[in-house]
């Protein structure tokens, strides 16, 4: 256990010319530098992607509106959802398990530090692609140029009759290339944890959010596949004459549909799970508690991998399946609340006792657990299927899933912003900003989302530009939008905090938290090879070993 | 620590949101718990209909389970950070570490297991009830095509075809008349949902689905296309017009009638013959037999035109003739290019396609 460092990373940094320090940015296999482009990346399209929802908010705020076409419309409905899931979420996750997980098992690097920078790149690559449709979608005169077949891109909208131009795409290559960044990204999370722990930190003493991180590599490995296989048809259909979705010709919408979710499930969890991992992080250390009951954690995290293979039909229960194929979806779907219920026990297990403290992270972490409970609640009520079939494609369905990733994995996200920032960048954030940011964004968060399950209920269908007044949805929609421009405000509070706590913010210090897992061993930010001394561990908390030798955690695990 | 403060403005800003959400819940409740009348509010909380009938009763049974979930897990949450928070002038000692505990954990495991069991049964129970319901001698059948964008149907027994809006003859348990469709679709998907009356089915090409209803009670119920189909999917309107027995009747002998001849309109009806309009669109007794576009045969006899985007007056059809994109943009409807000569005659042969 060593807690040195050595102080030469420092020196010259910032009379080095500018030219050359990005250069190093470019070119670096350093999981920190990494961790942060992909946090910055993703940050920058939380911003894009937060743009497309306000203009679509702005769209709704009355019936009948025209402050943008249909086409535009859609074009933001398709981006907002591509962008959000493929290109902030998922990049920001991987970020922060690209910088903490080597830091938390004690290791210098990545396994393969090159393979991390290829992923990184076509990540950033795939976005790009994107994007660049608004420039380069216009295939033809008139065929629009951003894709608007819909975040699932459902057949046969995505085949030529369709969809003409290029528009769909740039959407097919961004996912295909980007997912390729996944897989080396999954793959190097698990070579990395299951190889490159330090002495002493067995399977059992991992800190949890390399634990979950381990099981998000497993699924990204097998859930990434099919959505590239899906992508690969779709761009045989669109330029090899293939008929795997041209329903014109005999092909089938549904195998898409298959193809889509059984990707599309994992995925939520492939996201959440990481989210799961913050909070399994942050909660004790705020509640000055080890977490309550780590083996069964894993086991519930273990769990929620292999039944999220298994439930993805329960986006289908519309499409027409048997009645005993629909039970069975009920069934898996209803199961995998058992072990995400237990997590949610646990955290307030391991708070139950404690001596909380009401800091920012914390605060998000209450949000968060609050949120996802609601979440999950929702979630059982679109689990059983007749239920489903009025609620799904509504705007019931649509405040259900951003409860989840914008009060679940969100709010856990701008928790771990809070409690790692002053790891990353060797500085405190500002306390009252950071609570600003917190009250404005959950209030934000409750107009929006709380008030957007009612129209669904009355029978409002999502992904529709307008809506005809008389209908009972006018009220809700005015308050929705109301909410989103508070949210909005909310990160920009939290951007600005960001910035101004960089140059003006206290030194952090290396353990501002009194924290006990091994990333607060070493200085803020820690220096190129994390570690002066390979540390050596006996718990799954090692700084609370070292703080309290009277009264170690390894007497007792 | 100074968290006095901070933790009193923490509980006071959780009371808010529990306050806001129970306003919230009382609104809904207002809103859903709204007499039956001449709103026209498509709830799934005011169902007419068995399908949604039976939805609606497993929707409380869902609901109770999820709120008494809801408030035990919520209790807790809210009395740990009350009761569990650090204090003013704590002593900054650690608080006891415990690691967990089987039985706790047991307990938390099984209890939700058993609930999941309920809620499987009792979900299992209504989708057999729903999807497997036999089709009665007496029931309606009626193939529902859906185009981009608006809505075909076809009743193959009683030789009728219309558009947009579904006419069908109101059930009683005493004399049941459900009424069973086939959905297909012609280009993209298109998911067919009238809350009051059913969950909502897809309409997928080459993959054919079926549904059913029995509305209790005539009126016009509303709905419209719940699947992404393409750039006018919000004004794909669905209208179901529910009749009593008689009405129903007398209904299907107007639209089974041949389109009416009026020598009055014989100029409108030479542009209509003359132009595009034959391609896309049928009128039985003429020679237009197209198929892209709804049957024209007894337009009069509907309420609404362009899928429920605007109401079927002289105006409306006459600026959707001209311009289409005025009531439903990119809609595959063209703008005909006629002189105002030839739109206003073909406006008055329409008037009379009764």
């Amino acid at each position: 256990m060593s807690s040195e460092t050595i102080a030469l990373n420092a020196v010259g940094e910032s009379s080095r010319p500018i030219g050359e320090r990005l250069h190093d940015w470019v070119v670096t296999v350093d999981h920190k530098k990494l961790g942060i482009l992909y946090i910055l990346y993703a940050l920058f399209f939380l911003v894009v992607g937060g743009i497309e929802a306000i203009i679509m908010r702005i769209q709704l705020i009355v019936p009948h509106n025209h402050f943008v076409s249909p086409q535009i419309f859609n074009r933001m409905m398709t981006m907002h959802g591509t962008t959000m899931i493929f290109f902030m979420v998922m990049p920001i996750l991987f970020g922060f398990g690209t910088y903490l997980i080597p830091l938390m098992i004690g290791a210098r690097d990545m396994a393969f530090p090159r393979l991390n920078a290829f992923s990184f790149w076509m990540t950033a690559f795939g976005g790009l692609l994107l994007y660049f449709s608004f420039i380069g979608g216009n295939g033809l005169y008139g065929a629009g140029t951003a894709p608007d077949v819909g975040w699932w891109a459902y057949a046969p909208l995505t085949a030529r009759a369709f969809s003409p131009g290029h528009s769909t795409d740039f959407w097919t290559l961004a996912l295909l290339v980007s997912g390729i960044g996944s897989v080396g990204t999954g793959v190097n999370f698990i070579a990395t944890i299951l190889c490159m722990r330090c002495p002493g930190m067995t399977l059992g003493k991992m800190p949890l959010l390399a634990w979950l991180n381990l099981v998000v590599g497993g699924m990204v490995i097998f859930c990434i596949s099919p959505l590239t296989a899906a992508q690969i048809m779709l761009l045989i259909d669109r330029y090899l004459g293939g008929h795997f979705f041209d329903t014109q010709a005999g092909g089938s919408a549904v195998l898409w549909m298959h193809f889509f979710w059984i990707f599309g499930h994992p995925e939520v969890y492939i996201l959440v799970v990481p989210a799961f991992a913050f909070v399994s992080e942050i909660v004790p250390v705020f509640s000055r508690k080890p977490i309550f009951g780590y083996p069964i954690m894993v086991a519930a995290t273990i769990a929620i991998g292999f039944i999220s293979f298994s439930v993805w039909a329960h986006h289908m229960f519309t499409i027409g399946m048997s009645s005993y194929g629909n039970s069975f979806f009920v069934f898996t779907t209803v199961a995998i609340a058992v072990p995400t219920g237990i997590k949610i026990f646990n955290w307030l297990g391991t708070m139950w006792g404690g001596k909380i403290q009401l800091q920012v992270p914390m605060l998000f972490c209450i949000g968060f657990l609050f949120q996802f409970l609601i979440a999950g609640l929702t979630g059982i009520m679109l689990g059983t299927a007749p239920f489903n079939w009025q609620l799904s494609g509504s705007y019931f369905v649509v405040a259900h899933f951003h409860y989840v990733i914008v009060g679940g994995i969100v709010f856990a996200l701008f928790g771990a912003f809070y409690y790692w920032y002053p790891k990353m960048s060797g500085r405190m954030y500002n306390e009252t900003l950071g609570k600003w940011h917190f009250w404005l964004f959950i209030i934000g968060f409750h107009l929006t989302f709380d008030f957007m399950h009612i129209p669904g209920l009355l029978g409002m269908p999502r992904r529709i530009y307008t809506y005809e007044p008389g209908r009972g949805w006018e009220v809700w929609n005015f308050i929705v939008t109301i909410g989103a421009f508070l949210q909005a405000a909310g990160v920009l509070v939290f951007v600005v905090n960001l910035l101004w706590s960089l140059r003006k913010g206290d030194t952090a210090g290396n353990d501002p938290w009194d924290a006990w897992t091994l990333e607060w061993s070493t200085s803020s930010p820690p220096p190129d090879y994390d570690f002066a001394a390979t540390p050596v561990v006996r718990s799954r908390r090692p700084l609370w070993d070292l703080k309290h030798p009277e009264d170690p955690d390894w007497k007792y695990e | 620590m100074k968290c006095s403060i901070k933790t009193r403005n923490f509980l006071g800003r959780m009371a808010g949101i529990a306050v806001l959400l129970a306003g919230v819940l009382l609104a809904a409740t207002l809103c859903f718990g709204a007499p039956p009348g001449p709103s026209q509010v498509p709830s799934i909380f005011r169902p007419q209909s068995t399908p949604a009938n039976s939805i609606f009763h497993l929707s409380l049974l869902v609901l109770a389970i999820t709120g008494a979930i809801f408030a035990v897990v919520f209790s807790l949450l809210a009395y740990s950070v009350r009761k569990f928070r650090q204090r003013d002038g704590d002593d900054g000692r650690e608080p006891p570490q415990v690691y967990g505990s089987n039985q706790v954990e047991l307990a938390w495991t099984v209890i939700p297991i058993l609930i999941v069991l309920v809620l499987f049964l009792a979900t299992a129970r209504v989708i057999h009830s729903i999807q497997d319901a036999p089709k009665p001698a007496g029931a309606i059948a009626v193939i529902a095509i859906g185009h981009q964008f608006w809505w075909e149907f076809r009743y193959p027994t009683l030789g009728v075809v219309t558009a947009n809006e579904l006419h069908v003859p109101v059930s009683n348990p005493a004399n049941s008349t459900p009424t069973f469709l086939t959905l297909l679709s012609a280009d993209t998907d298109h998911s067919f949902w009238v809350p009051r009356l059913a969950g909502k089915t897809d309409l997928i090409p080459n993959h054919p689905n079926h549904t059913w209803i029995d509305p209790q009670e005539t009126g016009v119920y509303l709905g419209q296309c719940a699947q992404y189909c393409g750039v006018q999917h919000a004004k794909m309107l669905l209208r179901i017009y529910v009749d009593s027995p008689e009405q129903f009747r007398q209904w299907v002998e107007e639209q089974k009638k041949p389109a009416v001849g009026n020598d009055a309109v014989a100029e409108g009806r030479r542009v209509f013959e003359s132009t595009a309009c034959v391609n896309c669109h049928a009128v039985s007794g003429t020679i237009a037999d197209g198929h892209f576009g709804p049957d024209l045969t007894h337009l009069m006899s509907r309420d609404t035109i362009a899928a429920g985007a605007a109401a079927n007056t002289p105006e409306n059809l006459r600026t959707w003739i001209q311009n289409p994109d005025a009531i439903k943009p990119s809609s595959l409807m063209p703008a005909m290019q006629l002189s105002n000569h030839d739109l206003d005659a073909l406006t008055a042969y329409l008037e009379t396609l009764r």
